[in-house]
């Protein structure tokens, strides 16, 4: 039993690995035990006592989102289980590295959630430039159906999953599961009012999951070595380990599977092997693009939902994106919301107009033109914008999460923003805005 | 009701709506956009928002959409407390970053909901400071005006017209603030309701194009309520006039009829008000031909003239005319030399539609009821060209399944996205029996394309699947092959296990048995189908007032061919035709004999026609939008429309008309008729069934707080300026002491019935959205009550048909095609088809024919073909169509140059002529 357990297979020196060398080190035994031994509501069980909670960003217990699936007699018809594989927020980059070098093991914990909530079909809704992801997964999938883990009659349980590779059309908002749902139906990728959640009415009006692929990865794991011992990987409140990631001016940008609790130093200065030299650490997005900033003071704090959430930012994808002393903040936050204005499905006002005007704004005073009262705009846009609740879905408030937080820690450089009509990074050479 | 807290004060509010309709509803001004009454909500446009308290501790609470929001007993809401009033705000200055500041020059300027929600949340100061986003616009047709750069993105537009009208060709494309709301290319929007985008679009996006090409503001609008003449559905409209004319038509809401929604044919079709050809002066003709104007006292005269030399007198009234016209009309010339003006065959149809309803213990539902049917059955009709609004409805009845699925899953049905995913594609079946392709194929269940007497022949072998016990059903399923047969079962089936069965037949086959087919299907579903089983049976009629002068038939009336017999007889020497082109209702050879038998010729109408060119005197009526009228519509329900304005120059109502001629000839009791009321008074008095027509709307006399209804609006502006270049005197304006409208803006408008609502306008909402201040709720009936009078309502007990009119089986005649009528919204109604926006959507005559038959005729699409039909030829483009039954072919009905169709015609198309045209495109 690894304690790294969802990169035990990974080699990127290697080959990704093969169904054949996936069973050899006891790929498909959790699919063979849940099956012929388990009933789904055991699985379920399982995975609420693992506390494992979702990897895609919003941190939600996993076990609990199932439970919500009816699993009586009378939901007759299909019933969906869908693998966000839309990777596509700003500097995460965790899910490709599990699927290009391990796709098996996300298959098998598909094959296992399908299980749970006994749907028969799965998608595995994928980024679409992860075409070397997409062709391993299907060839994975092809080889599983004339194994017999897919298709009718799973290892003569009785029990069918038919499982397919749908490639995204390359939006943002595609990654946000009610709009991933829309677009896999051939509709506008809208994001979809919550009630009803897909558990209830979800793919085709039906009781849908869509889990992270990290996430998915897990269960393998949970069920073939169960929930104590999946437990026991995390070293903080937290269980299991997480792929964490960081990206920015450090000597070894990279992504690893650490413990779920690692202390944030410890991620930055020994993985990713601290700052490049001559430059040092101003703040970081602790959980990819759409998280608060945090600074130095929190370097020693443990990378875990609620430790993160309780210093006013999130864990999101656990994907660290730094930000170094010669970037501009504004810069910075300027290029992130035009990313998200830009990705906003145009449903909903507060995003698809609010999100421009904040980017205008932080253009203007980026480039010298801003003026005082724009900072008032600036927190009228975050009160406007930034509070689940006021959108319709969560891009929008996560578009906001860099701008609030950079104006609490970083109000000095858009203060010389405005004051000097000009911005102080692009004297001192630096690239300014580039993340 | 649960009591919900609005900053403090308790209001209750009906179970399962929404905050937004709650407030609405209490009369609480909370700004909107996206949702709307008949659509629901999806939560777009934030504008709602409104700050929700846990409980009565709670201080902070948090912001949520109103639309989106169930009401919940005890829930605490704060329209001013909190962020929501900056929100609501923001939302506002966010909508107006791009929205451009042409307020003076846009045609939604005075009546735009973003106009009043801007004010209303108080947005003042602009501080964005980037540029504004741009769109081309496209060319979408002769009926709607597109201006992107307006667009607030609410999403109204393509929720309409493709999720609630079922159309394809608009839709939401490119994404975050570039959204984009058009077709795939410029072009004519398909759906044949697409205009009430106009009315549905919160600004200038969707305009009406007529009105922005001769363009006038809402409040320089002179308005009445009226009721649409463009088929017998009776939508309730509001046509607006500036300067004598017809600006546009808008819909005039009414719960039981049409709802928020007209067809096309309804909103633009009423321009023939302005038809230039119309007559202003009575014309007496001379010897060369020409008419003469002249005054019309002299017309008045000449009529007396005419009509006292001896008795030798007949006359024609209209399924398009007046209750009161024809009553008139009959009432002059005595019953037996009246005739309603409709032809032989169509009034059998129609008297046999009218015994059904009137002695049928199944109800004729008003198009509300029409969207609660949980299985249809559409047995010979295309309703969207014969009935649009009722195939409106019918769109609406399929989703039912999907309002059942929701409810049991407790998803509220105001939760319109939420409604839609849980049910996808399914829908309740509607089953289309008909003779080819309709616009409603696409939510059908099963279509089948039969000739209309198979189309009856199938019919009776539903009904007998439905009631075994039924003698005349008796063989009739044993005629068809065995996937027909399993087709028949699965339909009685299906109505068998419904709860509301709706069968919907009509006049368009043209066939008798198929009208008794769908009444014996749904007296069998009555009295075999579901235990309680509500079953609704609505027929489609050709006009305006088809069922109104039916019911007003009486055995001694005379037939069309009648009249044309005595004429022929030289027992007419002068003939009054009202309100009718002959031409349309019999060949051309029979009513030119006819009208070259009669020596006085006298055709009143509105507009110009071929049988108004042949009279000897042409009186010029008045339209719908110009004097009042009772119209008894397809469901039964009597409604009166009145005049918008006042006819010009000589032109004068039908019924004026006839009454005049009536003093002057010192009629006995037309001195008792000197206003409208009398006469609608004296008709109800004369027609058992017509006996309640009376009550369709108040008497003249009515007052709304000691005043009368204001035909203009407070902000009417230019009464003196718009004459000055003749007089600056503003002359006294006109009295009206026929109706309680005035021709004035000084009245009470607000409390009114809801039969006398002018225009909805209320302090702060100037748009069309202000109806919900008229409303009971918000979306319910008119506080006022629902307009009109339904006069005929089920029986308790039944008479059912004595014998059954059974159809024969065709048979296949060589080298015979029998020609069936194919309807078109544009161009099948006369009066509509004068409307200029109209005309540029009028296809030209056609035959549609298999494409066997085009391949063995060797002809295709897009070739001309003359045919002979009744001694006359008429040239046809050759339209190529799969689903025309064999041995059959599609006729155009109704289209300005196709002859008349007299019923059951065959043609052989063998002998006839073809102008070959290659490069046309298959339909």
């Amino acid at each position: 039993m690894s304690s790294l357990p969802l990169t035990q297979n990974i080699n990127e020196q290697r080959d990704p690995v093969d169904l054949a060398a996936y069973e050899k080190n006891h790929g498909y035994e959790a699919v063979r035990k849940a099956l012929k031994e388990m009933s789904p509501a055991d699985c379920l069980q399982e995975v609420k006592d693992s506390g494992l909670r979702g990897r895609g960003g919003a941190g939600f217990p996993t076990g609990m989102k199932w439970s919500f699936v009816p699993m009586d007699d009378a939901s007759e018809g299909h019933k969906y289980l869908v693998c966000n594989a839309d990777e596509m927020e700003p500097g995460t980059f965790k899910d490709r590295l599990l699927m290009e070098c391990d796709p098996h093991q996300l298959i098998e914990g598909m094959i296992l959630s399908a299980w749970t909530i006994q749907a028969d079909v799965a998608y595995i809704f994928i980024r679409h430039e992860y075409h070397l992801a997409s062709k391993l997964l299907q060839e994975a999938i092809d080889d599983c159906k004339a194994k017999g883990y897919l298709g009718k009659d799973i290892l003569g349980t009785g029990f069918n999953l038919e499982m397919y590779v749908h490639s995204s059309a390359g939006r943002y908002i595609c990654g946000e599961e009610t709009a991933l749902i829309s677009s896999l139906e051939g509709k506008r990728a809208n994001p979809r009012a919550k009630p009803p959640f897909p558990q209830i009415s979800g793919l085709w009006g039906r009781p849908t999951i869509v889990n992270n692929v990290e996430t998915l990865c897990n269960i393998t794991h949970i069920i073939r070595n169960g929930a104590d011992w999946f437990k026991s990987l995390g070293i903080g409140n937290d269980s299991g380990t997480k792929l964490f990631g960081v990206s920015g001016r450090v000597k070894n940008p990279g992504c690893w599977e650490l413990p779920m609790g690692t202390p944030i130093r410890e991620l930055i200065e020994e993985h990713a092997g601290g700052m490049e030299d001559g430059y040092k650490l101003r703040g970081f997005l602790p959980g990819g693009a759409s998280t608060d900033f945090l600074v130095e003071e929190h370097l020693d704090l443990a990378m875990d939902y609620d430790v993160i959430g309780k210093a006013g930012s999130r864990l999101g994808t656990g994907t660290m994106i730094i930000l170094d002393d010669k970037t501009c903040p504004v810069g910075m936050v300027k290029n992130l919301v035009e990313f998200f204005a830009q990705e906003s499905c145009g449903f909903c006002t507060p995003c698809r107009d609010g999100l421009p005007w904040t980017a205008q704004v932080l253009d203007d005073i980026d480039t010298g033109k801003g003026m005082k009262v724009d900072m008032a705009t600036l927190k009228n846009q975050v009160r406007f914008i930034g509070a689940i609740g006021n959108t319709h879905c969560a891009l929008a408030p996560g578009a906001m999460e860099p701008v609030s937080s950079a104006m609490k820690y970083f109000a000095d450089d858009f203060e010389e923003h405005i004051k000097g009509k000009a911005c102080p990074y692009c004297e001192s050479n630096s690239t300014a805005g580039g993340v | 009701m649960p009591t919900i807290y609005i900053d403090d004060e308790a209001y209750e509010v009906p179970e399962g709506d929404n905050v937004l309709q709650a407030c609405l509803s209490a009369g609480i001004d909370l700004p909107y956009f996206c949702w709307h009454p008949e659509m629901g909500s999806v939560g777009a446009c934030r504008q709602c928002a409104l700050v929700q308290y846990r409980d009565a501790e709670d201080t902070r609470g948090r912001i949520v959409m109103g639309c989106m929001t169930p009401v919940a007993d005890g829930a605490r809401f704060s329209m001013k407390g909190g962020p929501a009033g900056e929100f609501r705000e923001n939302v506002i200055e966010s909508l107006m970053l791009n929205h451009p500041h042409d307020c003076p020059v846009c045609g939604e300027g005075g009546e735009c909901h973003l106009q009043d929600m801007t004010v209303m949340v108080g947005h003042r100061n602009r501080r964005y400071r980037g540029k504004k986003n741009t769109h081309r616009n496209q060319d979408l047709g002769p009926l709607i005006n597109h201006e992107m750069n307006r667009c607030i993105t609410c999403y109204r537009c393509t929720r309409f017209y493709n999720d609630y009208a079922g159309g394809k060709d608009l839709s939401a494309q490119a994404s975050h603030d570039h959204t984009y709301f058009g077709r795939q290319e410029d072009g004519t929007l398909e759906s044949e309701f697409a205009g009430n985008l106009v009315e549905v679009c919160p600004t200038g996006v969707f305009t009406d194009r007529p009105l922005v090409n001769e363009y006038t503001r809402k409040w320089d609008m002179q308005s009445a309520p009226s009721v649409c003449v463009g088929c017998a559905l009776g939508c309730n409209t509001l046509p607006g006039e500036r300067y004598g004319k017809l600006k546009r038509i808008h819909n005039r809401f009414n719960d039981e009829v049409n709802g928020y929604f007209l067809c096309d044919r309804g909103r633009y079709g009423g321009s023939f008000v302005n038809d230039e050809q119309r007559a202003s002066f009575p014309g007496l003709r001379q010897s060369n031909g020409t008419y003469n104007a002249i005054e019309s006292i002299k017309a008045i005269q000449t009529m007396v003239d005419w009509c006292t030399s001896d008795n030798k007198l007949a006359a024609i009234g209209s399924p398009r005319a007046s209750l009161e016209s024809n009553y008139l009309l009959q009432r002059l010339v005595g019953e037996k030399n009246f005739s309603n003006g409709i032809a032989t065959h169509e009034a059998s149809l129609l008297n046999q539609i009218s015994q059904i309803l009137r002695n049928s213990t199944v109800a004729t539902p008003s198009m509300r009821k029409v969207e609660s049917a949980d299985v249809v059955l559409v047995l010979g009709e295309d309703v969207t060209n014969t009935a649009p609004r009722l195939a409106l409805a019918l769109r609406q009845s399929v989703r039912n399944l999907a309002k059942e699925m929701a409810s049991a899953m407790n998803i509220p049905l105001w939760q319109d996205e939420a409604v839609r995913v849980l049910a996808q594609d399914q829908l309740s079946p509607m089953y289309i029996v008909s003779m080819s392709d309709t616009p409603l194929d696409d939510v059908a269940a099963e279509t089948l394309n039969l000739s209309p007497n198979d189309i009856a022949r199938m019919g009776f072998a539903i009904a007998g699947q439905i009631d075994s016990s039924l003698t005349e059903t008796k063989g009739m399923m044993e005629e068809f092959d065995a996937d027909t047969q399993k087709i028949i079962a699965q339909i009685s089936d299906s109505l068998k296990g419904a709860k509301r069965p709706l069968i919907v037949s009509g006049t368009g086959s043209q066939n008798a048995t198929v009208i008794e087919a769908a009444s014996i299907i749904a007296s069998a579903l009555q009295s075999k189908g579901a235990d309680d089983n509500d079953a609704m049976l609505s027929y489609c009629l050709p006009e305006s007032n088809s069922l109104g002068v039916t019911l007003m038939r009486t055995d001694a009336h005379a037939s069309l061919e009648d009249i044309c017999q005595r004429a022929a007889d030289g027992n007419i020497e002068t003939l009054v035709v009202a309100e009718n082109d002959l031409y349309r209702r019999a060949a051309k050879e029979q009513i030119d004999a006819l009208l070259s038998k009669v020596k006085n010729l006298i055709v009143i109408d509105s507009i110009d026609t071929p049988t108004l060119s042949q009279s000897a005197l042409a009186l010029p009526a008045a339209t719908f939008a110009e004097t009042e009228g009772t119209l008894v519509s397809s469901e039964g329900r009597a409604q009166r429309h009145y005049p918008a304005f006042l006819p010009a120059e000589q032109r004068d109502a039908t019924w004026h008309w006839l009454t005049q001629l009536g003093q002057a000839l010192a009629f006995p009791g037309f001195d008792d008729l000197e206003h409208f009321d009398q006469i609608t008074a004296a008709c109800a008095a004369e027609f058992p069934a017509l006996q309640n027509i009376c009550e369709a709307s108040p008497q003249a006399d009515f007052r709304s707080k000691g005043l009368k209804i204001p035909r203009q609006t407070h902000r009417y502006s230019g009464r003196t300026a718009m004459r000055a270049d003749i007089s600056v005197h503003e002359p006294k304006q006109p009295q009206d002491d026929d109706t309680p409208l005035s021709y004035s803006m000084e009245g009470n408008t607000g409390t009114q019935p809801g039969a006398l609502l002018p225009f909805v306008w209320s302090p702060g909402w100037n748009s069309n959205q202000s109806l919900h201040k008229f409303q009971s709720e918000a979306g319910g009936a008119l506080a006022g009550g629902t307009a009109g009078v339904r006069l005929l309502e089920p029986m308790n007990t039944g008479s059912t048909a004595e014998n059954a009119n059974l159809p024969a089986k065709p048979k296949a005649k060589k080298d015979q095609w029998q020609l069936l009528p194919i309807y078109r919204i544009f161009g099948s109604e006369e009066l509509s088809a004068h409307s200029p926006a109209i005309q540029e959507l009028i296809h030209k005559p056609f035959i549609q024919l298999t494409p066997e038959d085009a391949a063995n005729l060797k002809v295709s699409a897009g070739d001309g073909i003359v045919i002979n039909i009744e001694n006359q030829d008429c040239e046809l483009e050759v339209q190529v169509n799969t689903n025309i039954p064999a041995g059959c072919a599609g006729y155009s009905v109704g289209l300005p140059g196709a002859s008349w169709l007299p019923p059951e015609t065959s043609v052989n198309l063998k002998d006839a002529q073809i102008q070959s045209n290659s490069g046309g495109d298959d339909v």
